[in-house]
């Protein structure tokens, strides 16, 4: 909302009052000033000229050597671009060393010819385009013919004026008109309204006598109103008119229409003018439309209504949309004599429905949406029938022809002080409440020491206690609430179980190298199930932005492996990335998708790199399997989790392990297929995805100390020949099996596939570990042991070297 | 007297080899070849028979005498010779102590996650829960359990993505509040719920379609305003700095009533007015009410007998002022460049 102070200072005294410290009150009290527009900035020397000479410039086809008089002894000269200009003209022109837009113009030569200054275009003195009549949009600007001559033209145009933008929310529309806000500054200055002359002259014939209205849908158009003016004369309005409308930010087009404008800025109340003629029926028929039915708006859209939309009709075609946008057809036009004025109450999420059916969002639109005030409708109509008398000539039928069955009746809150005081935590006196009350005019009555309010039917959004506890708070100032804490019963805060849990798998993570990524939920269908570990119906939105943006996860590699892409495009070769984040599964019995908390990681490049001590290893899939199982070991999982090789879509066939949990598969590791690798212009990656939740969720051991050993371990290496294909957990799983009792502990310390070994087979070699807590152990009982190990290796069918 | 003469000879020959000797090992051949079991001054111990029994006692002490003697020098000789032996083993093993150590692999948090840890940790300080939800909902938690039902005005605020009809992506973690008040059935509670929330924009400078919330909501009998603005208060201090002010300025949520939105004096300026604050001396952090009695009550508590209060904030406004991160999108492209400058500690 587009406030001009020059217009508001009509409704409410604001002498003395600085622009910028009235701006600050208003923000501080309830309503946010967005910006103070000072008019006038970067504008002097501006002056009132008439067009006395134009002659072509003789080195141009479009310029004009113009004489101006300014009513100084001679004229001056001006060269002129605009395609407008012309003798006579009364025009706005900045003298030399004067500034328009922040810029001096000096006296120049244009193409030879002496300038002295410029002859100015609304746009060129800061008025935006889009509100300059169309008359003026492509050239300069023409004032009426009364303007004096050398008058200062900032004061001509109105624009010694400053302009506050408000940022409404949407609980205030009673700010989104001129009346409104006075209300609000009156509140916050305690100062009295003064109200706009509504009183006119009538004719003699009734409004009733030409016009017949009928509504068919009472509860969506519980009151419409209509008034008849009769030998209106279309004209251009009056230069203040024109001036408060672009201070508005609307664009004036002639008397009619700028008047109805001008009552939606200054009321809040929308109007509609038709031609009464065009009409052609004598009659207004409110009704629903019919499905499929069409008509041509003001914009000359052709539109197809459904039976949701409200029209206003002629009483066999729709002529309007109710409270969204006029017909075509119905305009006013420059032969226009008689117009019927509708002041109406359409309900807000009708006209919300029908707008944003239509794509048509208007002024009038936004205000039915949110509630006008039954209250203005009449004397908003009588205004409109003022201002046409007074500016279009036009005469006044008596009477206007209504339909009412609205509620007027404000709405009532009672409250006590001590709600208030207990709410915000403050004292504040039951007269000092009145007297706020009283400022906001709203009718107020005490009695048992309670407050009996009538909230003014301007104010929509008054109904209930709180909202009263807010006026009071906010005039009041909300500086003056004092700082506590709440009294409550003291409990501890914190993390739950998952949540700590899910931190340490961060840290673990960080601490392993990896850098905490986060991407979009929303993808591509196409890339929405890619790698994932499980899928199901996936979720699309129903109107999507883009493809891009348009399903919902299963998993999240698709978008860490394009964080891979990014960064290896840019010189970052080594790149070690995780993110903890929900996919999205099918749905629930609640009819939301099942979200589970996943795990993914991706890296790729060196994962040590010392160049100076010759020392470099690129990441491989065992420096990622050793960051996980570093991460189950964390989580006490390590003998409880299981790799076993795997085929998963998009991974390499040969290095993709799934990870079992308690016999479940949880997750899978590997590297990207090298054809993936190559679409997304990367190298080496290896990738894995875990299902946190399922991770978390497995039940822990206390932790409990086991002694520090008192005797010594014995260690024997074994080597053995196998088939390329065994797996070193397999074989282990065969030591630990004949190993009894006392072997503690096995692990690989060599792997051989070269080029001295049979075809078809490896070498592997194992640390076997032997211990009791008991005893040192007897040469004997580790040979016993050790024996049967190798028995049992050899009976495998395995070959010791 | 040929056995002195012998031994004199043989005492300044060792000596002379003793001192000739340039390392331990040299010195050791010494010592074997003079000192050793089959060396000459035990020959001449062994050829003590031959003397004449009173000659014997003498000579024997004399060449006793003369082993010790030696012995002493060869020590001496061994002690130097060990010490100059370390010296040059350290002179050999001297490094270059300033090229670069050997790194180790380090990551760190992402810097949401870092602004979100900060905030949760500071309101668990205080007794407060976290509480998370789904960022797929349905249109009743979203809005209607908050007062906004369908077809009212304040949803233009948020642009929402659709599902369907009644499910939704979360517009604002709000609807966690709704949830966590209908579990917990009439009891009083705090609060703070972090989570991704979505928006129908299109990704710039500053708009994201995917960003973060994080809300804090206090439920139970007689929680004041003055409750709001006091715990407010504590939260910009710790999160911004001790001198912090803060101001409430009326403002706009269906879902509390009064609404307040709360500056912070600016923390780059001290509100003299800078580039961060556009020169107002204050900076918007959050936004913030009294939970409005139809929330209360459509999660079933009775606004006549409790009361509350919630607030909320978005971690990206406050990572790009704190950090002076320039572009939303950063928090979403996971540039290595970027993120590796969250890992050091601050103040």
């Amino acid at each position: 909302m587009l406030v001009s102070l020059k217009w508001l200072s009509q409704y409410v005294d604001l002498q003395g009052l600085e622009p910028e410290v009235l701006a600050e009150k208003i923000t501080r009290s309830g309503i946010e000033v967005e910006g103070v527009h000072h008019l006038s900035q970067g504008l002097k020397k501006l002056m009132v000229g008439q067009i006395k000479e134009i002659k072509k410039h003789p080195d141009s086809d479009h310029l004009n050597i113009c004489q101006v008089d300014f009513g100084e002894e001679e004229l001056s000269q001006i060269v002129c671009g605009a395609p407008n200009v012309a003798e006579g003209q009364k025009i706005v022109a900045v003298r030399p060393n004067g500034y328009v837009s922040g810029k001096k113009i000096k006296k120049g030569k244009l193409r030879g010819e002496v300038s002295n200054g410029m002859i100015c275009s609304l746009q060129e003195l800061g008025i935006e385009g889009k509100v300059v009549p169309k008359k003026y949009a492509d050239g300069i600007y023409v004032l009426p013919d009364d303007t004096p001559i050398g008058m200062d033209a900032i004061e001509a145009l109105g624009l010694d004026d400053v302009v506050l933008e408000l940022g409404l929310t949407p609980n205030r529309s009673d700010a989104m008109s001129m009346l409104g806000v006075a209300y609000e500054v009156a509140a916050i200055l305690s100062e009295d309204v003064k109200l706009p002359e509504t009183s006119h002259k009538a004719a003699t014939e009734k409004a009733e006598d030409v016009l017949k209205v009928r509504v068919e849908a009472p509860t969506i158009n519980p009151m419409y109103t209509a008034k008849v003016v009769k030998n209106v004369k279309i004209a251009e309005s009056p230069l203040w008119l024109q001036q408060r409308l672009m201070a508005a930010g609307v664009r004036p087009l002639n008397n009619v229409v700028d008047i109805t404008n001008y009552i939606l800025m200054e009321y809040g109340q929308p109007l509609h003018a038709f031609d009464y003629d065009a009409l052609g029926t004598g009659e207004i028929v409110v009704r629903l439309a019919k499905e499929g039915e069409p008509m041509t708006t003001l914009d000359g859209q052709d539109r197809v209504l459904n039976a949701k939309n409200l029209v206003i009709t002629n009483g066999k075609e729709p002529v309007a949309v109710a409270g969204v946008m006029g017909g075509l057809d119905s305009e006013v036009t420059e032969k226009t004599t008689t117009v019927v004025i509708e002041s109406a109450y359409f309900d807000g999420l009708s006209v919300r429905y029908t707008a944003k059916d239509l794509g048509l969002r208007s002024e009038a639109s936004a205000r039915y949406e949110k509630g006008i005030d039954p209250n203005r409708i009449i004397p908003a109509a009588e205004r409109a029938a003022q201002l046409l008398t007074e500016l279009a000539g036009g005469e006044v039928l008596s009477g206007s022809v209504v339909f009412d069955e609205l509620d007027k009746t404000p709405s009532k809150v009672i409250v006590s002080p001590d709600f208030v005081n207990a709410r915000l935590g403050m004292k504040i006196s039951l007269n000092e409440m009145v007297s706020i009350l009283n400022r906001l005019k709203f009718d107020v009555e005490t009695a048992n020491g309670r407050l009996y309010i009538d909230a003014p039917t301007r104010r929509q959004d008054i109904k209930i206690e709180e909202d009263i506890v807010e006026e009071i708070a906010r005039l009041y100032g909300y500086d003056e609430i004092p700082a506590t804490v709440p009294v409550s019963e003291a409990k501890a805060g914190g993390l739950n179980s998952y949540q700590a849990k899910r931190r340490i798998v961060r840290h673990q993570l960080q601490g392993s190298g990896l850098y905490q990524a986060l991407t979009y939920s929303l993808t591509s269908d196409e890339l929405s199930q890619k790698y994932a570990l499980e899928t199901a119906p996936t979720t699309r939105l129903l109107m999507p932005m883009s493809e891009e943006r348009s399903t919902l996860r299963q998993s999240i590699l698709p978008h860490l492996i394009e964080s891979v892409t990014y960064n290896v495009s840019r010189q970052q070769d080594s790149v070690a990335l995780y993110e903890i984040g929900s996919v999205f599964l099918g749905k629930t019995e609640e009819g939301l998708p099942k979200e589970e908390e996943h795990l993914a990681a991706v890296m790729t490049g060196d994962w040590l790199n010392n160049a100076w001590q010759g020392e470099q290893k690129k990441v491989d899939f065992f420096v990622l399997k050793g960051i996980l199982e570093a991460l189950f070991a964390k989580l006490d999982l390590t003998d409880r989790v299981k790799y076993e090789t795997a085929v998963v879509d998009g991974l390499h066939p040969g290095r993709t392990a799934n990870i079992i949990l308690d016999g479940t598969r949880i997750g899978f590791l590997g590297q990207l297929h090298p054809a993936q690798q190559k679409a997304n212009g990367i190298k080496e990656t290896y990738v894995m995805e875990l299902n946190l939740e399922a991770v978390l969720a497995a039940p822990i051991d206390p932790l409990v100390y086991v002694p520090v050993p008192r005797f010594p371990s014995v260690s024997r290496d074994i080597a053995l020949i196998v088939d390329r294909t065994t797996k070193a957990a397999d074989i282990e799983a065969i030591i630990h099996k004949a190993g009894g009792k006392l072997l503690k502990d096995v692990h690989v310390f060599d792997l051989y596939e070269g080029e001295k070994m049979e075809k078809g087979k490896k070498s592997v070699a194992f640390t076997l570990t032997y211990f009791t807590p008991e005893r040192t152990l007897t040469d004997d009982e580790v040979v016993a042991a050790h024996d049967k190990v190798v028995a049992a290796l050899t009976e495998s069918g395995a070959e010791l070297r | 007297m040929a056995m002195i003469e012998q031994l004199t000879q043989l005492k300044k020959e060792v000596v002379a080899k003793v001192t000739a000797a340039e390392n331990v090992k040299q010195l050791n051949e010494v010592r074997v070849a003079y000192l050793g079991k089959k060396g000459p001054i035990t020959d001449l111990l062994k050829g003590m028979g031959k003397l004449p029994a009173e000659e014997r006692p003498k000579m024997g002490a004399l060449v006793n005498e003369v082993r010790a003697e030696v012995q002493q020098i060869h020590d001496v000789r061994k002690a130097e010779l060990e010490e100059k032996a370390i010296q040059e083993q350290l002179e050999k093993e001297a490094i270059d102590v300033t090229l670069p150590g050997r790194s180790v692999n380090v990551g760190n948090a992402h810097p949401l996650t870092r602004v979100i840890e900060e905030i949760e940790d500071l309101f668990i300080s205080m007794g407060y829960e976290v509480a998370e939800g789904p960022e797929v909902e349905k249109d009743y938690y979203n809005f209607e359990a908050l007062n906004l039902p369908k077809g009212h005005p304040a949803r233009d605020m948020q642009d929402t993505f659709y599902i369907s009809e009644e499910i939704l992506m979360r517009t604002h973690t709000s609807p966690v509040q709704a949830r966590t008040m209908e579990k917990k059935q009439g009891a009083s509670f705090k609060i703070i719920c972090p989570g991704k929330v979505f928006r129908r924009d299109n990704d710039d400078a500053t708009h994201s379609h995917q960003f973060t919330q994080i809300e804090g909501l206090v439920v139970g009998e007689n929680i004041r305003m003055s409750d709001l603005k006091g715990t407010l208060d504590i939260f910009a201090k710790k999160m911004f700095g001790e001198d912090r002010e803060i101001r409430l300025r009326p403002s706009f949520f269906p879902f509390t009533e009064p609404s307040v939105e709360m500056d912070i004096s600016c923390f780059k300026c001290g509100g003299e007015g800078c580039n961060v604050c556009k020169h107002t001396g204050w900076i918007e952090i959050l936004g913030a009410g009294m939970v409005h009695p139809n929330v209360l009550s459509m999660a079933g508590y009775d606004p006549k007998k409790v009361s509350g209060f919630a607030f909320g904030m978005g971690p990206e406004r406050i990572a790009m002022l704190k950090y002076g991160v320039d572009d939303i999108r950063h928090f979403y492209t996971n540039d290595v460049r970027f993120l590796s400058q969250f890992h050091r500690i601050e103040e």
